[in-house]
């Protein structure tokens, strides 16, 4: 278990990391924060919003920078991210625990279904090279190079507008109240459908290659030849022996690029004004309601680790050489 | 001399297609017979683990067969030829007739799975209607007679010492009971007393089963102690091939010679070690006639022009003393081909 | 966005040739996809200086065509304004690529730095510097990068290109590190330390040639993820991105419903560039990869003149025998 704690140890750091950057970013700037905010907002904020804002960078009161940032940490834990000007005086908590379940739904579901589909694919690709999956590695390529936001708003034109077979925005029907009855949950599930596809369709590829190029790398390994040798079946030699030891790096590039996934996945949230946190922060960057940006900042970090922790703990399960020492 | 089980009729392997293609193995033949242990020695790069993995067709892209055959006797009925096979008939054969043991004992064994998992995977392609429980037993069995404990049956790879490993593959190896066992350099990676442990056991095995062994290793002192016939490669080809005793005491090929005195010997008199000059040749730009004839001490007129037969040399017979050199030295007619 | 495949590839050190199995290293351009790559790449760095010189009208000028389709007079069509979209997609090449370009620079520079070092020393300074990477590895780089140029005064394409090349040099160091260390323990390193050269003679001298490939991969790597994070920063309307720079455009289009109005000449042209211009360097990349990885060009399971190569069936070429 040496391994998984040091893993959580790792997050916890990172965590804090996060929190620290958040603290400091805004005073590194010289001057005062809110008053730079308050020249770039250009007279949208008002009064309330401005001691709003010197609460949460703690300049309301004369404290050392230290007390300071005890003080962020300890607002932190009492969950208390500051007020949001978009919605004020809505707190930012309150504003993300409205947005982020349709996120974690649909970004967080998609996300995994991509990973093991693509997985699925790449071992397909990688074991019958020059057959079908080598014609589809241009297609793939061209795909993951196109901004996932991008291929929403291609997808909106070609399948939800002019009569089209998919709603092109929301999270739900406007006819429909959000609890949970068949109803609800079939027009969620209805409207998250475009969104899911366009992310599945632009993040898949990335898993076929990587899990092609694995499959290729393991194929030359001995245990391959010795597998083909001991007269096993076709099935069990790709299965059991390539993509089982294929599979572990795959495992981890996918924790490690979760990062760098998630943000791309989140801007999907925008075109289909999908009521999620992605969607809210295009609206916070639009009225720089920069507490709400720090909050969507912390909130996405700490779900990409709680990710990474299930990541680490399915390499743990999958690789016996890390369940023995770490 | 006892039935044949495995021939090797003119076998050519390449590696490559078309002119970039590059010959390893040129024109083999080689015999395997029951309960034989036959060592095949050459340096790196002769071919002869090439001759190995392309006779039971396990070569890696970009190596393809470019002639011969791979006459396998089963016990009853007629051969078959390995390079006819179809896929499905060549799975089937694979392990149950023929097994391998590989160079690399450390990447052998899948380091995801546990050692049962692996003993039993093939008891169960072949043999599809034993039960779990006898699969295990099975492994448990195999395990013992390589001289592991049976709780090591649900370690993995990694949990297990070089040694240990090599074992398990030998273990693996004769799950099925196969007639021929082929070992490529089993003992390469390990430490000296480990190699004797194995080598050993597995002689001891040999006795108690009855296999036959094709060994291939660059150590001839090691064959010479343990192995029944030696075939020597060089540059893709065989240029000797003797009984164990008849090579040592004397060897005909002045390779075979300089092979001979690049290992200390195991047992028996020293001999002074001198090693052989120069390197193997580059296989894409073989020498003309010898392959041997610019790092040979011996070379004269004839070697640089003309290839060498592989023939019963002068004042033998092929059915008495069971001897063939390629070497103009030993050539019956040296003025004529 | 495009993942960086090499990192997972370069763990796996370059496969020792067997002995009998010398081949020929093709040259790089050799490859046909980073033949085509090259093309693409070449392309854009051309419009890029002499795109805003060809465009045919002023960017921001608006005409009397409001959002006409493509026709004689404005090939891509024209805006809500009357502005000609293929003067700002011409206009906006610029920023794109000096963005990307330069954000590539600062995060190779960076992840040289890192990697190198934290592969090349051992202790507790290379663990830490390791741990440096993990930590902007795992932290979510977009909102990371979002919060950055919020807080920051004053932004423009120079800061941006910063932040973007500040933040994302991670993935570089980790290929780098895992490279470097493998290096290390090779003999004529190890050679070069018994003989008292000097860590940085080392370092420059024997491991940073050694590294080429991997840093040029991370290069493209890096400028592939920079060009999509600044059109997405445009795209969300972070102030200070150029003006007509296509995430710009691409703003424009959705905040004027370009899209409810059918008007698809708005959005597809930024959006198909974009996509372009990645593959292009994704291609470049899969050349660098296969150079690098000889297993990834290996020819295995593919029909060479007709003859199948397959992993564990060496194919035979002789006789009535069908290799299949």
């Amino acid at each position: 278990m040496g391994y998984l704690l040091r893993r959580i140890g790792f997050y916890a750091f990172t965590a804090w990391a996060a929190i620290t950057i958040n603290f400091f970013l805004p005073r590194l700037i010289p001057g005062d924060p809110v008053q730079a905010l308050i020249a770039r907002s250009r007279g949208q904020l008002d009064a309330n919003a401005i001691q709003s804002l010197y609460i949460l960078f703690g300049l309301d009161t004369d404290t050392g920078i230290v007390e300071q940032y005890f003080d962020y940490i300890g607002q932190l834990f009492r969950g208390d991210l500051g007020l949001s000007f978009t919605f004020f005086p809505t707190p930012v908590s309150e504003v993300l625990s409205d947005s982020l379940p349709w996120t974690l739904g649909l970004v967080g579901i998609t996300t995994v279904i991509s990973f093991l589909l693509g997985t699925f694919m790449g071992v397909l690709a990688g074991w019958w090279r020059g057959s079908w999956a080598d014609m589809l590695m241009p297609v793939t390529t061209f795909l993951s190079s196109i901004p996932y936001f991008w291929l929403g708003l291609i997808a909106i034109t070609l399948l939800a507008d002019a009569g089209g077979a998919f709603p092109s925005s929301g999270g739900y029907d406007p006819g429909v109240v959000p609890s949970w009855d068949m109803d609800f949950v079939w027009s969620a599930v209805y409207h998250s459908l475009l969104p899911a596809i366009t992310i599945l369709i632009s993040s898949m590829s990335g898993w076929v290659l990587s899990m092609r190029n694995m499959m290729l790398t393991v194929s030359s390994e001995d245990y391959i030849t010795v597998a083909h040798a001991k007269g096993l079946s076709e099935r069990r030699v790709m299965i059991g022996y390539a993509a089982r030891n294929a599979l572990l790096p795959n495992v981890s590039g996918f924790a490690l690029s979760l990062g760098l996934i998630v943000g791309g996945t989140l801007l999907v949230e925008i075109v289909f004004s999908y009521p999620g946190v992605g969607f809210q922060l295009f609206q916070a960057v639009g009225a720089k309601d920069y507490p709400l940006v720090q909050g969507i900042f912390l909130i996405i970090t700490l779900s990409v680790l709680v990710a990474n922790l299930f990541a680490d703990l399915i390499y743990l399960l999958l690789d016996p050489r890390t369940r023995k020492e770490g | 001399m006892s039935d044949p089980v495995l021939e090797i009729r003119n076998l050519d392997v390449n590696y490559g297609l078309g002119d970039e293609a590059v010959h390893a193995v040129r024109d083999v033949s080689l015999t395997l017979h029951r309960g034989e242990v036959l060592g095949l020695a050459g340096e790196s790069g002769s071919g002869k683990s090439t001759l190995a993995y392309g006779m039971l067709r396990l070569l890696p892209p970009p190596g393809v067969i470019t002639g011969g055959q791979v006459l396998y006797h089963p016990r009853d009925g007629e051969p078959l030829d390995l390079m006819t096979l179809s896929t499905a008939n060549l799975r089937r054969f694979r392990w149950s007739e023929i097994s391998i043991v590989f160079q690399g004992a450390m990447n052998s064994l899948n380091p995801v799975h546990t050692i049962a998992a692996q003993l039993c995977d093939v008891i169960a392609a072949h043999e599809p209607r034993t039960s779990r429980a006898a699969q295990r037993a099975r492994a448990k069995d195999l395990l013992k007679l390589v001289g592991i404990n049976a709780d090591r049956l649900n370690s993995y790879p990694h949990q297990l010492s070089g040694g240990m490993r090599q074992r398990v593959m030998i273990a693996m190896a004769l799950a099925l009971e196969p007639r021929v066992v082929v070992m490529d350099e089993p003992t390469t990676a390990l430490d000296v007393v480990m190699q004797r442990q194995i080598l050993a056991q597995l002689v001891e095995l040999r006795e108690r089963i009855g296999f036959s062994v094709l060994f291939i290793t660059h150590d001839l002192s090691l064959l010479v102690e343990f192995s029944d016939r030696i075939a020597i490669m060089y540059g893709g080809r065989i240029v000797e091939s003797a009984p164990a005793q008849d090579l040592y005491r004397e060897s005909l090929h002045p390779y075979s010679d300089g092979l001979l005195h690049s290992f200390p010997a195991l047992r028996g008199p020293r001999r002074e070690l001198t090693g052989i000059p120069g390197s193997p040749p580059d296989l894409r730009a073989m020498p003309s006639g010898c392959a041997f004839h610019p790092r040979c001490p011996k070379a004269f007129e004839p070697c640089a022009d003309r290839s060498p037969v592989l023939a019963a040399p002068p004042g033998t017979s092929s059915a008495t003393d069971n001897r063939t050199v390629a070497c103009w030295l030993h050539a019956v007619e040296r003025v004529n081909t | 966005m495009a993942l960086p495949t090499a990192e997972v590839m370069t763990a796996v050190p370059p496969a020792a040739p067997t002995p009998t199995r010398k081949r020929r290293r093709p040259r790089f351009l050799g490859n046909r996809k980073a033949r085509i790559g090259m093309v693409l790449f070449g392309f854009f760095v051309l419009l890029a200086i002499f795109g805003p010189m060809l465009a045919p009208y002023d960017p921001g000028e608006r005409g009397d065509q409001l959002l006409a389709s493509p026709n004689g007079d404005h090939w891509f069509g024209t805006t809500h304004l009357g502005q000609d979209l293929f003067s700002q997609m011409l206009d906006g090449s610029r920023s794109v690529m000096l963005v990307g370009l330069i954000a590539g620079v600062v995060a190779t520079v960076l992840g040289v730095l890192i990697g190198v070092t934290s592969g090349y020393l051992s202790g507790l300074g290379s663990e830490s510097l390791s741990a440096l990477s993990n930590v902007f590895l795992v932290i979510p780089a977009l909102p990371l990068i979002l919060i950055i140029t919020l807080s920051l005064p004053d932004t423009n394409d120079m800061t941006i290109a910063l932040v973007i090349g500040c933040t994302s040099w991670a993935w570089g160091a980790r290929v780098l590190r895992a490279q470097t260390l493998s290096l290390r323990r090779r003999d004529y390193v190890e050679a070069a330390r018994a003989t008292g050269e000097s860590t940085w003679r080392i370092i420059g001298f024997e491991i940073l040639p050694n590294l080429t490939a991997v840093i040029a991969a991370s290069f493209i790597g890096t400028v592939i993820f920079a060009v999509l994070s600044e059109i997405t920063l445009a795209f969300i309307g972070v102030p200070g991105v150029s003006e007509w720079n296509w995430g710009a455009i691409l703003f424009w289009a959705q905040s004027q419903q370009a899209l409810a109005q059918g008007a698809w000449w708005w959005f597809v042209p930024p959006g198909l560039a974009i996509a372009l211009l990645g593959t292009g360097l994704a291609l470049l990349n899969f050349g660098i990869d296969e150079y690098v990885n000889p297993r990834l060009r290996s020819s295995a399971g593919t029909k060479v003149r007709g003859v199948k190569m397959r992993v564990g069936f060496t194919p035979v070429l002789s006789g009535k025998g069908d290799s299949t």
